[in-house]
């Protein structure tokens, strides 16, 4: 049972009908998601008072909760239209809306990340190839590679920022060290994952090493790669965001988060709004990374999953 | 530049191509050592196709990969082309063919084929020449950019076929082939190599499961008993060449199936039943692995 | 095979490691105290140790505080993922829809929410951290639990079938052995996820002994050693709960040989 034909019992051959299913699903979830939320203050948050109009119909909502909880009041729970609507608002007095700036913000952070993404998958996919080649190296060093994991890096990050002083290097170092080991995993999978008759060919060659390693496992382990290069996308951008805190880069959105934070009371909705752009920025890296994957192995690979 | 292959000399029309001393093959698994092939002697001469037959472990994948030295014995010697084997395959005297075609999905069918010219040092235009040339040959052009996964099991196996041919070797080593394929595919498939051999005259080793296949294709049937592997008859085929569809109908073909049926009857190992793990009860892929190949 | 060739054998797999683990320690003693190295920044092995039995008392408040809120964490995430993914993995239609929900939502930095948390919770509760850490964890697990109980060969799936048997028999005696390994994997993840989750989200607010504020403090105030020896403690948590959950796949999947690269 190969694993393209395991996956195809999750994703049955689906009547049109499944896409419309699916997109009602996610539907109600956001659904769910609002109403809860905002149910939660209807029932125990602050009082509401509305009086606006929205698209030419006013709306006048007066209401007092019958109960009391603090996580739901209006300083921990804004309401979701006042955090959507922090983004076109300025965050100082007449300065640039808000969602300018995260944006802004957004791009630095972007940067750092895709810097520290970039060496760590490098690395990452060097050490592969050393390990796949080494058997000792691999015995001696895995280990360390797996550990490294487990470190919790962005537990180190205030000293690797603050001490070293290096300013946004320090925090791309952050980024690579969370890129390289999923990376690394994958290199060492895929270079190996090749048809064993594959490699008797190459040998039935006489070829060298280089040949097998650039015309056989390379080839052979990019769906492998892009698979781990997604969540190392991800990472990366955690790891910029972390190792922004201690390190007073005003530039970028760990900034943001920490003076929202600090001057929480003053307007919870901003701290809200950068949390989204963060969100944003996650996602958006990713989805990048698919979108690399989608051009560079549509019609080269057989559409396979277990990679 | 393009590489010159090396001449076979003085054995290009005498020699034979393989021949094959007193070998002796012992596997070292986790589970203890395994058998697989005891003093074997075999000579197979220019232009010959020889097929080896037997059930589950009597070695005969063993033994087609120690003439291409993709393992070595433990004891005995062969050569090709008369040199060892090991210098054979780094002079790349020979192209091999699996039961699975092993096509490298990410390359178009062309790029496949020319796969083995790439590490031979083969340049561009002649590369592009010999695999339009083949291409021909298995007849499937037309198919020079298509990827492997949008092809048949059969016109994969072809693919296979003329890749193992580009580089003109003058000895092909091809492991059960067809065996994946069904049985009205593989007979064209066998009308098709016979075709393309008739023309090439290339020395074969072919290993088989099917008694059938086996007489239609060869010159010579060398049959295996298994636990050791031992050679036990070798059946001369005497049907005239070229071998065709006519071939099957033949009262003498008959006969040479029910003789080669006989001969692995009775030297059918007695004891536990064959299991279909592949060669000596070992999986292909720990037996490549613990080879130190993967 | 004879017991030495056993015992050689044996040895050839975690000896490198350790040659490579007192290497390194006695390399970085050795060339900073000979190169007379001022590496405020990073000092040596001994003086981390000094300051590791120095610190103790405190240290070893932070390890338990720290400790605790990654475990907790960990075991409602783990937990309710599970369960999720349980009760999920029946409907294509939800399984479509959570797995890659679940999978954005790993790519969203939950630990950015750690002020929010505290703003929930207050200062002086655990419960930030723990939220932090369930919310982490419980999404990978989810994802990969739902894979896990899908993703069968379907030619058991028929089989099963053919003995008439029922969902719940299918459920225990095919999807969920098949779906051991992948929630092993995620398990894995969420093991490390937590003690990152656990420490930086005291970045953001918590008591001082904490390791998270610890380290930040003692870095701020140049303590190096001091701050060195607490993340030695955080890594010692990190590493201890991974190879707790590694033996615990050893004894619930005693079949498989643990490779680092097996598994979904």
């Amino acid at each position: 049972m190969t694993a393209a034909a395991r996956s195809l019992s999750l994703r049955r051959v689906a009547p049109s009908g499944h896409r419309l299913r699916v997109a009602l699903v996610w539907l109600a979830i956001l659904v769910s998601v609002v109403l809860v939320w905002e149910g939660a203050k209807w029932f125990f948050g602050d009082p509401w008072r509305i009086h606006t109009t929205f698209l030419g119909l006013p709306i006048d909502i007066e209401h007092r909760p019958p109960f009391r909880n603090r996580i739901a009041t209006d300083l921990s729970l804004p309401h979701i239209w006042e955090v959507v609507g922090a983004f076109a608002a300025p965050a100082q007095r007449n300065g640039p809306p808000l969602g300018l700036i995260l944006t802004e913000q957004a791009l630095f952070t972007f940067r750092e990340a895709l810097i520290g993404f970039t060496f760590g998958g490098l690395l990452g996919l060097l050490l592969g190839i050393g390990f796949v080649h080494s058997r000792l190296a691999e015995r001696a060093f895995v280990p360390y590679v797996v550990a490294s994991q487990t470190v919790p890096i962005l537990a180190i990050s205030p000293l690797i920022v603050v001490a070293t002083k290096a300013g946004w290097v320090s925090v791309a170092i952050i980024s690579a060290y969370l890129t390289f080991f999923p990376v690394t995993i994958a290199a060492l999978r895929g270079l190996r994952a090749a048809d064993p008759r594959a490699f008797e060919l190459m040998r039935s060659y006489a070829a060298g090493r280089v040949a097998v390693l650039w015309k056989l496992r390379l080839p052979t382990s990019v769906p492998y790669l892009f698979s781990s290069l997604r969540v190392a996308a991800a990472a990366s951008v955690i790891g910029a965001l972390i190792g922004e805190l201690p390190s007073g880069i005003p530039d970028g959105l760990g900034s943001s988060l920490l003076n929202y934070n600090q001057y929480y009371t003053s307007g919870p909705e901003r701290l809200w709004a950068t949390l989204i752009m963060c969100s944003i920025l996650g996602l958006g890296f990713v989805g990048l990374v698919r979108l690399a994957e989608t051009i560079l192995t549509r019609n080269r690979y057989r559409p396979v999953v277990g990679a | 530049m393009n590489p010159s292959l090396p001449e076979p000399a003085a054995t290009a029309a005498t020699g034979p191509v393989v021949r094959i001393a007193g070998v002796d093959k012992t596997f070292g698994t986790e589970t203890g050592g395994v058998h697989a092939l005891e003093a074997i002697d075999l000579t197979i001469g220019q232009g010959e196709f020889v097929s080896l037959i037997g059930p589950s472990g009597c070695g005969k994948s063993t033994l087609l990969r120690l003439i291409g030295d993709l393992t070595s014995p433990t004891a005995g010697s062969i050569e090709v082309n008369g040199k060892p084997a090991r210098r054979a395959r780094l002079d790349r005297d020979y192209g091999m063919v699996f039961q699975a075609p092993v096509l490298m999905e990410w390359r178009t069918i062309a790029k496949n084929i020319e796969l083995p010219l790439e590490i031979m040092g083969f340049d561009r235009a002649e590369r592009a020449r010999r695999s339009s040339e083949l291409l021909r040959l298995v007849e499937l052009e037309g198919f020079e950019g298509r990827h492997p996964w949008q092809l048949s099991g059969g016109m994969q196996q072809r693919v296979a076929i003329a890749r193992a041919l580009a580089f003109d070797p003058k000895l092909l080593l091809m492991d059960e082939p067809f065996g994946a394929l069904d049985e009205m595919t593989r007979e064209r498939m066998n009308l098709e190599l016979m075709r393309i051999w008739t023309r090439l005259r290339t020395t074969v080793v072919f290993v088989t499961h099917s008694i059938p296949e086996a007489v239609f294709l060869s010159t010579r049937v060398v049959v295996m008993s298994p636990r050791p592997g031992r050679i036990a008859k070798i059946v001369d085929i005497d049907l005239p060449q070229p071998r065709d569809v006519e071939t099957r109908e033949q009262e003498r073909y008959f006969e040479l199936v029910t003789e080669v049926r006989e001969a692995l009857r009775r030297r059918e190992g007695g004891g536990r039943p064959a299991d279909d793990e592949g060669e000596a009860g070992i999986a292909d892929a720990e037996r490549i692995r613990a080879e130190g190949l993967a | 095979m004879t017991a030495l060739a056993i015992a050689r054998e044996r040895s050839a797999s975690w000896l490198p490691p350790v040659v490579v683990f007192f290497g390194v320690l006695l390399l970085w003693e050795v060339l900073f105290l000979l190169l007379d190295v001022k590496a405020f920044l990073i000092p040596r092995p001994s003086v981390i140790g000094t300051a590791l039995v120095d610190q103790w008392a405190t240290l070893q408040r932070g390890l338990i505080y720290t400790g605790t809120e990654a475990v907790l964490g960990l075991l409602a995430g783990v937990s309710l993922g599970t369960l999720a993914g349980l009760a999920t993995s029946r409907w294509a239609t939800v399984r479509d829809t959570l797995v890659p929900l679940g999978t954005a939502m790993s790519t969203i930095p939950i630990i950015a929410f750690a002020p929010i948390t505290i703003n929930w919770f207050g200062f002086e509760s655990q419960l930030p951290r723990i939220t932090i850490v369930a919310l982490m964890t419980f999404f990978p697990i989810m994802v990969n639990t739902i894979r896990g109980l899908a993703q069968v060969d379907p030619a058991a799936l028929e089989l099963m079938s053919s003995y008439a048997a029922s969902d719940a028999q299918v459920l225990r005696k095919v999807r969920i052995p098949n779906a051991m390994p992948y929630w092993f994997t995620a398990l894995r993840i969420a093991v490390t996820l937590s003690v990152i989750g656990a420490v930086v989200g005291e970045f953001f607010g918590g008591p001082l002994y904490s390791l998270g504020i610890y380290v930040t403090n003692q870095t701020g105030s140049f303590r190096y050693p001091n701050a060195w020896a607490a993340i030695v403690i955080a890594c010692i948590l990190g590493i201890g709960l991974y190879l707790i959950a590694v033996l615990i796949e050893r004894l619930a999947m005693p079949w498989r040989r643990g490779e680092v690269t097996s598994g979904e």
